[in-house]
């Protein structure tokens, strides 16, 4: 699948709605996500956009009272299709938290883990892809020499970077983030987004924040959400120069929310 | 809402209509100085400049302290980089007014109370540009800015007409030459500052609607 402009979209989606029991949340929402590009999703609290994320992986199905409706088409297959490999789609499809969520376990093995999921990996091989996948967190150097020790001890910055390394272990092809930020301090909060803009290049990347300067940094499209609708998706330079519609105008600026 | 964006964008108003003012005072007084021949209001018009400067300072420094503090976005982030821009375009005007007014010294040694040509046409122009182009910053009027940029043509023919008649009277006296090329200094400035006016133009349709038209064609 490509747009207009011949750039190659990764998840399309197309009329989803989503809802908790009786309460609907999402209304027939419409977005194409590019391939490797930084996808920012902004909207005031309540509005859908942690829904919509959720969706992406359906993880709420966690959740029996939580269902979607329409479609989301990862390359050329629908996701909310019954017949999907979840295991799969959640390999291909990996998540990142609010809050850094190591398990209770050595660094080594809170990346080992997510790779035990999806791999049958000998000894060597799985060391050789849990530094990879460190490295690949710019995590590495920092960790190297305490690779036994609790996970839980780290920075939480670093905490967030090993959660991001046990995601990318399981070589997805997309990652969405969920306010990856919001719980860690400015130092950790710039190594994440730096690696934001080092992780693009292999991976799609759509990440929720409320940090509006975070998604002007570092992405290249926002969709700003409002009620459960996508009010506006553009490219991020031009939401926050001059966006089309004046609810996202007033929303960027301050005027509400 | 945030108060205190808007408190600062309040005050950076306020300082861009004061120094809006002050070059349409500027501008003013250095075209009537011309036309009465009047050396003490040239005199004043010159000594004045620095004042436009330090408030040209004063603005461009509130405007950093907005953009380092608030890191505006959308209306508020072009309402402030559109200031940076308008105020050096102000600042440019007011030493256009203070070179027109040093020639005023000179034609008055060379010609006493009488110039050659007709500049009030052409100042009338200019003038009228001018603040028509501050009321629409004030009143955020791109439409009115849009008109005042298809002025700007006028005021080119003007330009050119000037330089013809001078040319040609340059031929007839050419002993006079050094007060004719006064006067065309004096209509070259003039011209200046119905560019300078026309880009102030440009920068409020940015301001309003984001559109950068500058290099191009008004639709």
């Amino acid at each position: 699948m490509v747009n207009e402009n011949g750039e190659k979209i990764k998840i399309s989606v197309q009329n989803l709605n989503f809802f908790y029991g009786n309460h609907q949340a999402l209304f027939d929402n419409n977005l194409d996500i590019l391939e490797n590009r930084v996808t920012a999703v902004i909207g005031p609290s309540g509005c859908g956009k942690s829904t919509h994320l959720r969706a992406f992986n359906r993880i709420f199905e966690l959740y029996p009272e939580q269902r979607a409706k329409g479609k989301i088409i990862l390359d050329d297959e629908n996701i909310l299709d019954r017949s999907i490999d979840i295991l799969e789609l959640r390999r291909k499809v990996g998540m990142i938290f609010q809050k850094p969520t190591p398990f209770p376990m050595s660094v080594f093995d809170n990346v080992a883990y997510g790779l035990k999921l999806h791999f049958k990996l000998n000894k060597s091989q799985t060391a050789e892809r849990v530094e990879k996948a460190l490295r690949g967190a710019s995590l590495w150097d920092e960790v190297k020499d305490k690779l036994k020790k609790s996970g839980m001890a780290l920075s939480g910055g670093q905490q967030q970077r090993l959660c991001i390394a046990r995601a990318i272990a399981a070589e997805p092809e997309v990652l969405l983030m969920d306010e990856p930020t919001s719980a860690i301090d400015p130092v950790g909060t710039l190594k994440v987004e730096n690696l934001i803009e080092e992780l693009k290049e292999k991976f799609t990347i759509v990440i929720v924040t409320h940090n509006m300067q975070q998604a002007a940094r570092i992405s290249e499209h926002t969709a700003f959400f409002y009620e459960g609708h996508i009010i506006e998706y553009d490219l991020t330079k031009k939401i926050f120069t001059s966006p089309s519609n004046q609810k996202t105008e007033d929303y960027v600026t301050g005027r509400f929310g | 809402m945030k108060v205190h964006l808007n408190k600062e964008i309040d005050g950076l108003k306020k300082n861009i209509q004061i120094l809006s003012s002050m070059v349409e005072g500027a501008v003013r007084n250095s075209v009537v100085a011309v036309i009465e021949t009047d050396p003490k209001l040239a005199e004043r018009v010159i000594d004045n400049d620095i004042l436009i400067d330090q408030k040209e300072i004063e603005i461009e420094e509130e405007c950093l302290k907005i953009l380092a503090l608030h890191q505006p976005v959308a209306g508020d982030l072009r309402y402030v980089v559109a200031c940076i821009k308008v105020n050096n375009e102000l600042e440019r005007i007011g030493d256009l007014g203070a070179n027109i007014a040093k020639r005023v010294k000179h034609l008055c040694e060379h010609n006493g109370t009488e110039t050659a040509v007709d500049f009030k046409p052409m100042m009338d122009v200019t003038r009228s540009m001018l603040k028509s182009s501050l009321d629409s910053l004030i009143c955020m009027n791109g439409q009115l800015a849009a008109e005042i940029i298809r002025k700007d043509d006028i005021v080119d023919d003007y330009n050119r007409q000037m330089f013809i008649d001078l040319q040609e009277l340059i031929k007839e006296n050419p002993e006079k030459t050094e007060y004719y090329v006064d006067l065309l200094n004096v209509s070259r400035h003039l011209e200046r500052i119905a560019d300078c006016t026309t880009n102030i133009c440009e920068d409020i349709i940015y301001m309003i609607k984001g559109e950068i038209i500058r290099h191009g064609h008004l639709n």
